[in-house]
Parts: structure tokens; C-alpha cells; sequence
């Protein structure tokens, strides 16, 4: 038994498989076999498979095209070993157990988590060069030997590009392998895609490190890697496309380029026919005709648009096969697959003879060479339409960035090998290496032709003249287009999508351009190409993502009391980076019930939070109080070595920006506090004013937050608690009064404790050096639970400073609210000559009467807790929209101490509005509130002093 | 992502900065002299030219110093970079010179 069995187009020798590793394959329900070393594509050929899909729009069969990464048809759903949706079977290497499923031209996202790792590395080099066939080999050698440090990547497994579809050169491109792999300062990337190309040659690549190895990946390998390069020089040599042309029923199954039958048959062993016709404009499908002919292939007729051909078509006619010069094709016939081709003689644009059917299974096309530029585009060289060559070739890049091979439009093995040596060597100041010796063939000119009319016979106009075959793009699409105005391939693309599909219009493109420039009787260079972006390729957001997953997404911040409050139950809510408690519930009580508990706790008994999180920022020099006093609305230089000041802090243009406390640690010393989400942002906005504006201001600015730790203690019997664990300290209300500090030792610890509160409650900041908090905090929680001691979260202190009426900075601001607008003009000062925001207080604007206010609201049903941010309107009936909104509520809360659910809210001239009746919509009711004072809870203020 | 010289510390990744806007734009001295219009003009109002533009950026991730850049916004090529304080630059005196060296 053969070990083709089952592969009756796989020929009996030859090709760069392993015939000694079988593998076998599902694809859309039946098993196939392949070798090692084929592409899914290539194994379904063998396996007489062409059909791979449906289009998009139009539901039409379509069939393997290409026979590499420009595949615009064979984009399957890879199921087993793990899903992943549009994967082009043309780069989808054969491994055992591989279950693939033709697809509708959309794919399917997997339903479960991918176990795979995926990672990242950095990279530097003195040239990176992409693509490594014959140029691009040529040029990593040369900079090899001269000692650079060189990264050579190709989205192949094996170095060689297009000479591994081709016979020559074999042991050249073996031999150069071998010298790179041993080189020590060159980095061959095999299996990588380098796939965005970005400022100061910054260039990613993705790596595909196991996904050959199907089921078979080990686990500890990541999948796939991305690569970060920075190179000091680029040599670009990735190839060209081939691409087709538009002509009656070009999108049938059977109908492939010509250089990807010659690869099939070459590099795989297949041959994708049995009987084919070839259309050319140029030389190179010649080259295709007679390899295939070689494989055993019938090739009906070449048929070239050219009048005279030249040399190759003679070696083809030598070789047996018919040549029609000044020929085209003008239509397919075939279900599900080309059984037969129509060809009629061609002239400039017109057919000069009647039809002339040949029966075939395959139809090759060459509508000539595109050059691979996308990432040279994407690096911001221009491109330039060759009317000798007809395609975009580099023209000029700010970058150190150069196009070498048929990437630059430099068609010959020998040329290209020229091309790329000269180039490594510019790039680095280095000589050229020598080279294999190869003689080019003479070759006659392409003409350029984008569309062959159809006959009269069809009578569908130019309905399946295809342009883009993964869109679903016609000639006659393009023809409403350009009909409708549309004059810019810009404007073409998003109207008619060509060109915007997986694929990215790599085989359409030009294409396109010339098919919309024939249409309009303009010169495609006038016309130009669409832009390029990344990615050249599509490219998985698990690969983007490499670690950064789950856990490691986003750096987590803990406090040095973290495990104590898992350990007790702390429900933890996310404030930036910081895992917070946000209540802890006991007992499986509610988060209602949880949080009415402890806020009873801090206002009747005592309660303790981890406010550790809290910004710190230690301000030091003679310049600090002057330094403060001009980025604070208030004075802080009046503020006297032990006492602490509440402070709120504008930008120039008013509005309020954060706010906290500052303690005069010395006189050249102060510790200003920072909300926790804005810490680093507060450090930054005052180093911005003291190195761009105040450069002689002698000030120093250090961040502390996590060298303090900070425990809040608050309630009635606070004062009682700490007595017991600060003997040292005088604790009465006189000797220590509001808004002071003392060092002292707590529980033995040194401590700095602070007389702040935020929640009107008599309350205590203790803050410790980070690494004695858990001992503080255990200390507190022993001495207190006989008096009741309650560890409460954050959402207990966002009620209990909501009942005062203090505002949080983000929740109840939004960068349009002054100090005025929240009711605390107390805060800004009179005195000063200027403070950051000063004059924006001062614009007619900000004094508006009819500004939003802070003010508290209070439903008439004090059960309902309304959303935050429902919209406030007047009346209790809506009328036509637009409906005028007097202002939000911005939070919400239900109040043990009031017994009732209360929100704050901006309002439109809220503060004169007290005891009016608004209205929130909710869920199609209009719920009623009353204006009221936003602070709710201890209007005299009576219970701070305990 | 652009590489960029920090006068400091060298060329690093642009990751590393945050941009700080047009440079040059001084405090006002006197602001409660300024009619509400010549501040709104300090406030908001940037130039958003194509070509050379002073900038601010600040090596966040780095040494934290605020520093000015000539950068041309057509190409989004550095021409040069200057310490704070230092003489305003046009970029010209950047030409053909490598920032990088």
C-alpha cells in the first residue's frame, strides 16, 4: 500500500515533505492524510480538495487561491486541538489531529478560555531584516559576517522563500541557513510574522512557536510570542503577491495563481489539477506552466494577453504546450468547480475573436506582481506606481528602512541577490559578500491588464468579474461606485468594503486600483493605493495580550493589613490599582445588612478602617508653605507646626481637582494627603508646576503612601480605646483638639496619630511605618473588641461622609464643579494674591447663580435608595423631549443614622432650591425628591469632639 | 512608538513619557490684570501646527524630569531636545545630527 493512499494528488516524489511522517486530518467531517511539512491547503489539494468555503455575500463556492499568507478564500475554523476562528489553511501547517471546518467567510469565537501561554521579548538590533528568500538571506549574511547584530525573521518554518517553491540555489540557501543559525550575534526568527512596522523602526512580531505541534505543544512553551524590535536599520525583503485579474467567473473553485500551483507542485508535491488552462500578462506564469507540465500536469493552452510573448513562450512551445499570444479569458463554466474555460483573442481592451472552450479542471492566473510593502507603507515610505513594471514600488522613507528583492520590484533570482548584499552592506558600512553566480533569462514586458470584458453570451454584465474574492467585491460594484461620484480608492474601499476583509485586500488591492482607474480613464499612479495599517496579518489577542492576563493584567496594590482582611471576610472592591475592603459581611448578612452595621458601629460605638491607600506626599524645602499655598485654594503657610488643614486643589482653569489634608510636620515640612485614585496624578501636577514654572522655589517632593500605613479610628468611644493603647498621649479634647497631630507610640508602636474625620464622628488617623501596621491593627482590634470594635470598608465610610455632606473628588465632581459649586467657598481664600485656579474663579461663568450646587436630596419615600446618576427633572409630568435636566444625583445611600435612603446631587442652582420638589426618572416612573442640605447627619457639627 | 532621548537619561520608549503639550507657554504674571478672554486664551488655546512644535514631555517612568522637545507633527520625527530652562530650540539645529548618538 502506497503511503499516498488517499492522496491522489500528491505526486509520487519530490517536494520538501516528510513522506515518513504521515499525519492525519478532518476537514468538514471526513478524514484526509498529509505529511509533515504540508500546510492544511496543501494536504487538501492532495486530497483532490479545493472547495474550502462559501463567500461571504454572495454565498458562492470558493476554493484554495493562494498558496501563501495573501489567501483570500481557505480562511477555516480550526476546531480541535483548540478553537480559533479564520485561520488561513495556506499557513496552517499539517499536524496530527488538526479538525478544521469550511466557513460561511465568518468565523466562529471559542466558547472557553485558551490554556495556552502566550509571552513577549524585547529586542535590539543593528539591522532587522523580514523575509528571508534569496535578497533578504543575502542581506543577513552580509551584515552577519561584518559582526552586526542582526534579527533575520520569516513567517515560514524554513529559510528560503521563494526558492522553496523554485529548483535553484539548493545548497546555497542550506549552506547560509546553517552560517546564520551558528552566527552569535544574529537571531533567526523562523515561524515569526513581522507584522506592524512603527516610528524609530519599532517593529512587532509574532512569533508562532507550537501551534505546528498540535495536540503535541508542550505545555511549558508559550505559544506564541510577540517580538518588540528596535532596529537601527530595516532591510525589507518580503517578496511580492501575485494577483489576478477581473474577467467572468474568476472566483470559481480551480481557479488559483499560477506561482501558488508552481509552489503546490514544487515545495508540496501536489499537483492541484489534472488538465489546466493558464492566463498571463507576463512572463513569469510560463515558469508555472512548464514545472506543473513537468509534475505530470496537462496544460491545455497558455493563453497570454500579450500580442508577443517573447522567449518563454517559445521554451513553451518547444516543451509541447499551445500558446494563444493576444488571448484572454472570458468566462469559467462549472458547478462547484471549473470544468471548463472560455478564451477569446484580446486586444488593448477589446476581444478580437469568438470563443473557444477548453475543457479543464484548473485555471492558472497571473495578473502580474505586487510588491510587498505593507509594512514599508506602514513605516511611512511612499509608493509609487511603475508603469514598466506595473505595480507600487518604495519611493522614499524618513526611516532607515529599505525595500530589497521583488519586494522593491527587482524581478530575477540574480538581481535580487545583488540587491540584498548591497544593501546590508550600505546599512552598516560593510562589503559586500560574495554570491552564487546566476544568470537572469531575458524577460519581455508584462502589459498591464486589470479587466477583460465578458461576452455577450454570459449576460450578467460584470456581476462576477471579481475584485476582491473575500468581500464579495465586482467590477460592477466599483463600476455603481465610481458611477456614484466615489473618485479616491478611499473612498472606493469603504464604500464597496473591497480590500477590508481578513485578508486585508493583499491579492486585490492593485487590483482594485486599477480595475476603479480603467473605469474612470484615469492612470492608476494618479490614483494611488489605499493606506496600509497594521496588522499585515491578523494577529490573536491572546498573543497581544502574551501575560498580561487575569492576575497579571493590571499591577494589584495591597496594603500590609491585606491578609487580615481576606482572612476576616472583606468583600474587596477595586479603587485604581487597590484592593480595598468594601464591607465584611458576617454570617452571610447582605452588603445592606453589612454596611447599616457598621455604620451603626462607628456612630455609636467605635469602628476602625484600613485607610492605608490614602496618597501621601512628603513636601520638604524652605519654599514648601509657598510652594502650597500657591497650588491649595487655601493658605497653608499660616499653618502652624502640628496642626493640619483640609485643602482642595484646582487646576488653572477652576474646577476641582482633588483635595485632602496637610499636616506641618516643620516648618519647612509638610505631609500632604491625596485621594487614593489620584495619588500619582496629584504628584505629577505638582511636579509639573515646580520644574516648568517654579524652578526656584527650593521644594522636594517624595511619595510615601505605602512607607505609611494608616488605621482610622472613629466613633464615640474611640478616644477610650486609644487612651488605653497611647498612654503617653493626652487625649482630652484640649490637649489634643481637631485637626492636630502628635507622634506618640501606640501599643508600644511609634505612631503618628492625626485628629481627622471623615465621618463627623470624634475619629483618629493612626499612621504607622508600613511593616508595623498589621501588630497596630491587631493590637486595636484585641483592646477593642470588648467595646465593641467593628472593622468597617469603604462603602461604610462612602455613607457615613455622605451624611456629613462631604463630597468625594471623581464621584461627586467631574471636572466642571468648583469649590464654590460644592458650598465650600470657606475653602478658598481671599487673601492670597493668587492660587492655582484664582482667575477662573473670578470669570462671570463661574459666578453664575444658576451654576450646579451639592445638595442633598431626599426621596419622598424614604425606603427607595435611588441609582446614582439618575437625571433630575421639575415637573411630575415629562414633557415633549428634549426634556431639560436640572442636574444628577452622584451618590446614593441608605442611612442608618437617618433611617432613611438620602442621595447627594449637582443641581442647577441647588442652594436656592431648598425644600423644592424635583423628580427622578427611574425605570419609566418619576420618583419624588425633595432639595435639601447636602449635610444631613449633625448639622451643628456636635460630635466631632466625641 | 517613538524612541526618544530623554536629556537625562537617554534614548527610551516612548511608553515611558507623558506629553505635556505645547511648550513655552508661561503662567501669566499678573492673571487678575487679565480681561477673561486673554485667559481663556492662556488656558485653552494651543498652536497645532504641521511641522516643527516645542513640546513638553516628562520621562514619567524614568527620572520624572519635565523637558522640551522640537518634534515635527507631519512626520513625528524629535528634531531636538532641550533641558527646561534651557534656550528655546527651532529643531533646524538638530539637522543631521543623530539624537540618538
Amino acid at each position: 500500500m502506497s503511503e499516498t493512499t488517499g492522496q491522489p494528488f500528491r505526486l509520487p516524489e519530490g517536494g520538501r515533505i516528510h513522506r515518513d511522517e504521515p499525519l492525519r486530518f478532518r476537514f468538514d467531517d471526513a478524514e484526509y492524510t498529509g505529511f509533515r511539512g504540508d500546510t492544511l491547503a496543501s494536504a487538501l489539494l492532495a486530497g483532490g480538495v479545493h472547495r474550502t468555503g462559501t463567500s461571504v455575500r454572495l454565498g458562492r463556492p470558493r476554493g484554495i487561491f493562494a498558496a501563501g499568507s495573501e489567501e483570500p478564500n481557505a480562511v477555516h475554523q480550526i476546531e480541535e486541538p483548540f478553537p480559533e476562528p479564520m485561520l488561513t489553511a495556506t499557513t496552517v501547517e499539517l499536524y496530527d489531529g488538526l479538525v478544521a471546518r469550511s466557513l460561511p467567510g465568518r468565523g466562529r469565537l471559542a466558547d472557553r478560555p485558551d490554556p495556552a501561554r502566550y509571552d513577549a521579548r524585547h529586542a535590539h538590533c543593528d539591522l532587522l531584516v523580514v523575509g528571508a528568500g534569496p535578497a533578504g538571506l543575502a542581506a543577513a549574511a552580509t551584515a552577519a559576517r561584518a559582526g552586526a547584530r542582526v534579527i533575520l525573521a520569516d513567517e515560514q518554518p524554513e529559510l528560503g522563500g521563494s526558492l522553496l517553491a523554485g529548483r535553484e540555489l539548493p545548497g546555497w540557501t542550506r549552506e547560509i541557513g546553517e552560517e546564520l543559525d551558528a552566527a552569535p550575534e544574529v537571531r533567526v526568527l523562523r515561524r515569526t510574522t513581522v507584522f506592524g512596522h512603527y516610528d524609530d523602526n519599532y517593529l512587532l512580531a509574532v512569533e508562532r512557536r507550537t501551534n505546528h505541534l498540535g495536540a503535541h505543544a508542550p505545555a511549558h512553551l508559550s505559544r506564541e510570542r510577540i517580538w518588540r524590535i528596535r532596529a537601527r536599520h530595516v532591510i525589507l525583503a518580503t517578496g511580492a503577491h501575485e494577483r489576478s485579474l477581473a474577467f467572468a467567473g474568476n472566483d470559481r473553485p480551480g481557479v488559483m495563481l499560477a506561482g501558488a500551483a508552481r509552489t503546490y507542485a514544487v515545495r508540496y508535491a501536489v499537483v492541484p489539477g489534472r488538465r489546466a488552462v493558464v492566463l498571463t500578462t507576463n512572463d513569469s506564469a510560463y515558469a508555472a506552466a512548464l514545472d506543473l507540465a513537468a509534475a505530470g500536469l496537462e496544460i491545455a493552452a497558455v493563453v497570454d494577453t500579450r500580442p508577443q510573448p517573447g522567449t518563454w513562450a517559445q521554451r513553451a512551445e518547444q516543451a509541447g504546450i499551445e500558446v494563444l499570444p493576444g488571448h484572454a479569458v472570458v468566462g469559467t463554466r462549472g458547478d462547484t468547480h471549473v470544468t471548463s474555460v472560455t478564451v477569446a483573442g484580446y486586444a488593448e481592451g477589446r476581444l478580437t475573436s469568438s470563443a473557444r472552450q477548453f475543457t479543464a479542471d484548473l485555471l492558472l492566473v497571473s495578473g502580474g506582481w505586487n510588491p510587498v510593502l505593507q509594512l514599508y507603507s506602514q513605516a511611512g515610505g511612499r509608493l509609487r506606481f511603475d508603469d514598466a513594471l506595473g505595480c507600487f514600488v518604495p519611493d522614499g522613507c524618513r526611516q532607515a528602512v529599505e525595500a530589497v528583492g521583488s519586494a522593491n520590484g527587482t524581478f530575477g533570482l540574480g538581481r535580487c541577490l545583488a540587491e540584498g548584499t548591497a544593501a546590508a552592506a550600505r546599512a552598516i558600512a560593510a562589503d559586500p559578500i560574495p554570491l552564487p553566480s546566476f544568470t537572469d533569462e531575458p524577460s519581455s514586458p508584462a502589459i498591464q491588464v486589470f479587466v477583460v470584458p465578458g461576452t455577450d453570451a454570459d449576460g450578467d454584465g460584470d456581476h462576477t468579474h471579481f475584485v476582491d474574492l473575500q468581500r464579495d467585491v465586482t467590477v460592477a460594484d466599483l463600476d455603481r461606485a465610481t458611477g456614484a461620484g466615489l473618485g479616491s480608492v478611499e473612498h472606493l474601499k469603504r464604500y464597496t468594503t473591497a480590500g477590508t476583509a481578513h485578508d486585508q485586500g493583499k491579492t486585490s488591492g492593485v487590483l482594485t486600483s486599477g480595475v476603479a482607474a480603467h473605469l474612470m480613464g484615469a492612470r492608476i499612479a494618479e490614483l494611488g493605493t489605499t493606506t496600509f495599517r497594521p496588522p499585515y496579518t491578523p494577529v490573536s489577542f491572546a498573543a497581544l495580550a502574551g501575560r498580561d492576563r487575569g492576575a497579571l493584567h493590571d499591577p494589584v496594590r495591597v496594603t500590609p493589613l491585606h491578609d487580615w482582611h481576606a482572612a476576616h471576610g472583606a468583600v474587596f472592591e477595586n479603587v485604581g490599582q487597590w484592593k480595598r475592603p468594601w464591607y465584611y459581611p458576617q454570617d452571610g448578612e447582605s452588603m445592606d445588612a453589612a454596611v447599616q452595621r457598621e455604620c451603626r458601629a462607628a456612630r455609636e460605638g467605635v469602628a476602625f478602617m484600613d485607610a492605608s491607600t490614602l496618597g501621601k506626599i512628603d513636601v520638604q524645602g524652605p519654599d514648601a508653605a509657598t510652594f502650597l499655598d500657591r497650588l491649595y485654594t487655601n493658605m497653608m503657610s499660616t499653618l502652624k507646626t502640628g496642626m493640619i488643614r483640609y485643602g482642595v486643589m484646582c487646576r488653572a482653569d477652576g474646577m476641582v481637582f482633588d483635595d485632602g489634608t496637610v499636616a506641618r510636620i516643620a516648618e519647612d515640612r509638610f505631609l500632604a494627603t491625596t485621594t487614593t485614585g489620584n495619588a500619582a496624578a496629584v504628584l505629577e501636577w505638582m511636579e509639573e508646576w515646580l520644574q516648568t514654572e517654579w524652578p526656584e522655589l527650593r521644594v522636594h517632593l517624595t511619595s510615601v503612601t505605602e512607607q505609611w500605613a494608616t488605621v482610622a479610628l472613629a466613633g464615640p468611644l474611640s478616644r477610650e480605646l486609644l487612651a488605653g493603647l497611647a498612654p503617653r498621649l493626652a487625649v482630652d479634647a484640649e490637649s489634643f483638639p481637631f485637626m492636630a497631630w502628635r507622634d506618640t507610640k501606640v501599643a508600644g508602636i511609634p505612631a503618628r496619630v492625626c485628629r481627622i474625620s471623615f465621618s463627623g464622628e470624634l475619629a483618629y488617623e493612626i499612621n504607622v511605618l508600613g511593616w508595623h501596621a498589621p501588630a497596630l491593627w491587631d493590637a486595636l482590634y484585641a483592646a477593642g473588641r470588648p467595646l465593641g470594635l467593628t472593622p468597617y470598608g469603604t462603602e461604610t465610610m462612602h455613607v457615613l461622609r455622605a451624611e456629613k455632606g462631604y463630597p468625594i473628588v471623581g464621584q461627586d465632581t467631574d471636572g466642571t464643579v468648583t469649590p464654590q459649586d460644592l458650598g465650600m467657598g470657606w475653602v478658598v481664600s481671599k487673601k492670597k494674591p493668587d492660587y492655582m485656579g484664582k482667575r477662573s474663579h473670578a470669570r462671570a461663568e463661574s459666578r453664575r447663580p444658576d451654576r450646579k450646587h451639592l445638595v442633598g436630596l431626599l426621596p419622598d419615600d424614604p425606603a427607595v435608595v435611588l441609582p446614582e446618576g439618575t437625571q433630575l427633572v421639575a415637573g411630575s409630568r415629562l414633557p415633549e423631549p428634549p426634556v431639560p435636566m436640572l442636574g444628577h444625583i452622584t451618590s446614593s445611600y441608605r442611612s442608618a443614622a437617618l433611617g432613611r435612603g438620602f442621595a447627594l446631587g449637582l443641581v442647577r442652582g441647588g442652594r436656592d432650591r431648598m425644600g423644592e420638589r424635583l423628580y427622578a426618572p427611574v425605570g419609566g416612573e418619576l420618583v419624588p425628591v425633595t432639595v435639601a442640605s447636602p449635610v444631613l447627619y449633625d448639622p451643628e457639627g456636635a460630635r466631632r469632639d466625641g | 512608538m517613538l524612541l526618544i532621548p530623554c536629556p537625562w537619561c537617554g534614548p527610551r520608549d516612548e511608553a515611558e513619557y507623558t506629553y505635556g503639550g505645547q511648550a513655552h507657554v508661561p503662567y501669566p504674571q499678573d492673571p487678575a490684570s487679565l480681561p477673561d478672554e486673554e485667559w481663556g486664551r492662556y488656558l485653552f488655546h494651543r498652536a497645532n501646527p504641521k511641522g516643527p512644535h516645542a513640546e513638553r514631555w516628562c520621562h514619567t517612568a524614568g527620572c520624572r524630569r519635565w523637558f522640551n522637545a522640537v518634534r515635527d507633527t507631519a512626520t513625528n520625527q524629535l528634531l531636538a531636545v532641550y533641558r527646561a530652562g534651557e534656550p528655546r530650540l527651532a529643531g533646524g539645529e538638530a539637522n543631521g545630527r543623530d539624537l540618538f548618538a
